[in-house]
């Protein structure tokens, strides 16, 4: 551990990565935000399959994504689409960061948290199958690798040579907020100078077929996709489901200047915490009062008062929750109505990504500190009553506007009663 | 199938896991899968089935094991050919 590290360490963003519904590569993403362009469309498999909710949002990635970062021998047999998300991502943040690739050394300053759900769920059911037929000996070398939960960790820490912590958190939909506040604990703690962050979410019917189950899915909406995530809407109908990634390269302040390093936003500070499944928190809802101590939490570590809040990025997913989640937000963010801060939602194109969602959005509210605009909330044209008592209507706005983003603020909540919340801001020397 | 025939479709086989193409080009009887090619170990389940398949054999892990050069595998082929 250096000796100069201490809790005034300030920790920049210096390289993000995205794979998302609408966008791969952060000019293509950041093109689809300003556009309100979504990545939601019908997907005849789970049509063919009977599900209620037959729209999903996929990542375009094409080979040349996959040939980018991966060998020919890696993707041989491969059927774990999280693992080739988040190596997409990775490697976009970590050339964007200014790194090095192909370094035959290993960093021992360099350290991987990246999450995920789930792992290789079309690979584990392909190898079920050959279990059950007692053809185990035939099942080849890579089932474990594609399938084990820290699969795309370990992928991501031999492309970059972390030789620092590596490892995979889950926390449901709160994963990706997780694991960037994670990696910045974890430097601010002295143990590493650089974190690449982030996480994955891998698609399809064996994935979602739970949450449709759950009749959680947005089920009214099959004929028109682009129409069916509708958060904070009044004829909202539950979440889409999408997959992606999103991923940073997070490093000291002191380690950026060195380098040179582009400086996209400076990670303020945040909170973890759990509603303990008590005070109306369960397995799949969260405790109120937990959500508003995250959020205040996230403020007081920050040191950011509530009306310095530029931008709120909610977690938002187009179900009977939305309003709850706009409450809390006016009750720990305080000040007059006319003074409330932007909110949007990214699901609203990208639909919910799950493990990814938290990575996917926080690169979404990034990009929004470093260009400068706020992206649409769209399918909010009828904003339910209980949201627009509460937010003027301008200020959740249908169409991108420029507006300096000074200060933004980012949730994610989970199934476990589970909430993350990261304050982000322009960098200033 | 001659000899020269067996060591080019073995070639062919192990051609997907070689991470040292010069080794692989100036491929000899006794060259090794793990020490020159760099095949990665793991990766020797795969050659093996994948031997299965282009010959239509089957390999215990006792041959298996004796196939870490191509000299030992063609030589575990064909006594599996032969039955």
């Amino acid at each position: 551990m250096a000796e100069h590290t201490s809790n005034n360490t300030r920790v920049v963003i210096t390289g993000m990565g995205i794979v998302a519904p609408n966008g791969v590569g952060l000019s293509d993403y950041e093109q689809a935000l300003r556009e309100g362009r979504s990545g939601i469309a019908f997907i005849p498999r789970l049509a063919d399959l009977k599900f209620g909710c037959q729209v999903g949002g996929i990542p375009p990635v094409e080979q040349h994504h996959i040939d980018a970062c991966l060998t020919p021998l890696q993707v041989r047999n491969f059927d774990s689409d999280g693992i080739i998300y988040g190596m997409i991502a990775a490697d976009e943040a970590w050339k964007q960061a200014g790194l090095e690739l192909g370094n035959e050394q290993f960093d021992p300053q360099t350290g991987v948290i990246f999450g995920t759900g789930t792992s290789g769920i079309e690979k584990l059911n392909a190898s079920m199958k050959m279990v059950d037929e007692q053809k185990v000996r035939r099942l080849g070398s890579n089932v474990v690798i594609q399938t084990m939960a820290s699969g795309v960790s370990a992928f991501i820490a031999g492309h970059i040579g972390a030789g620092n912590q590596v490892t995979t958190n889950s926390s449901a939909c709160t994963t990706g907020t997780e694991a960037l506040l994670m990696g910045y604990r974890h430097i601010k703690a002295g143990y590493a100078e650089r974190m690449l962050v982030g996480s994955t979410c891998e698609h399809g019917p064996y994935l979602w077929a739970g949450f449709d189950a759950m009749r959680v899915t947005s089920q009214r909406y099959n004929d028109v996709p682009q129409k069916a995530s509708r958060p904070m809407s009044a004829s909202a109908a539950g979440l889409v489901p999408g997959g992606g990634a999103g991923a940073f390269v997070i490093e000291t302040l002191e380690s950026a200047l060195k380098r040179k390093a582009p400086i996209i936003a400076e990670v303020l500070g945040g909170q973890i915490n759990s509603g303990g499944q008590r005070g109306g928190g369960t397995l799949t809802a969260p405790n109120p009062k937990a959500v508003r101590r995250c959020i205040t939490d996230a403020l007081t570590s920050a040191d950011v008062a509530g009306h310095e809040i530029d931008l709120i990025n909610g977690h938002l997913t187009a179900t009977a929750k939305d309003p709850d989640e706009v409450a809390a937000w006016v009750d720990v963010l305080g000040g007059e109505k006319s003074a409330f801060p932007y909110l949007q939602s990214t699901k609203s194109m990208v639909g919910h990504c799950l493990s990814g969602s938290g990575a996917v959005e926080l690169v979404a509210t990034a990009l929004q500190i470093q260009h400068d605009f706020v992206h649409p909330s769209i399918n909010s044209e009828d904003l339910h009553e209980n949201i627009a008592a509460l937010v003027p209507r301008e200020k959740i706005p249908q169409q991108t506007i420029s507006a300096s983003i000074k200060t933004a603020i980012k949730a994610s909540f989970g199934f476990g009663d589970v909430n993350g919340c990261v304050v982000l801001r322009q960098y200033n020397s | 199938m001659n000899d020269a025939q067996f060591f080019d479709r073995l070639k062919e086989i192990i051609s997907p896991y070689v991470q040292n193409q010069e080794a692989f080009t100036d491929l000899k009887e006794d060259t090794r899968f793990i020490e020159d090619l760099q095949i990665n170990s793991a990766n020797l389940v795969d050659v093996v089935l994948d031997v299965e398949d282009a010959f239509d054999i089957e390999i215990d892990n006792d041959s298996m094991e004796k196939m870490l050069t191509v000299e030992a595998s063609l030589k575990v082929i064909k006594e599996k050919l032969e039955g």
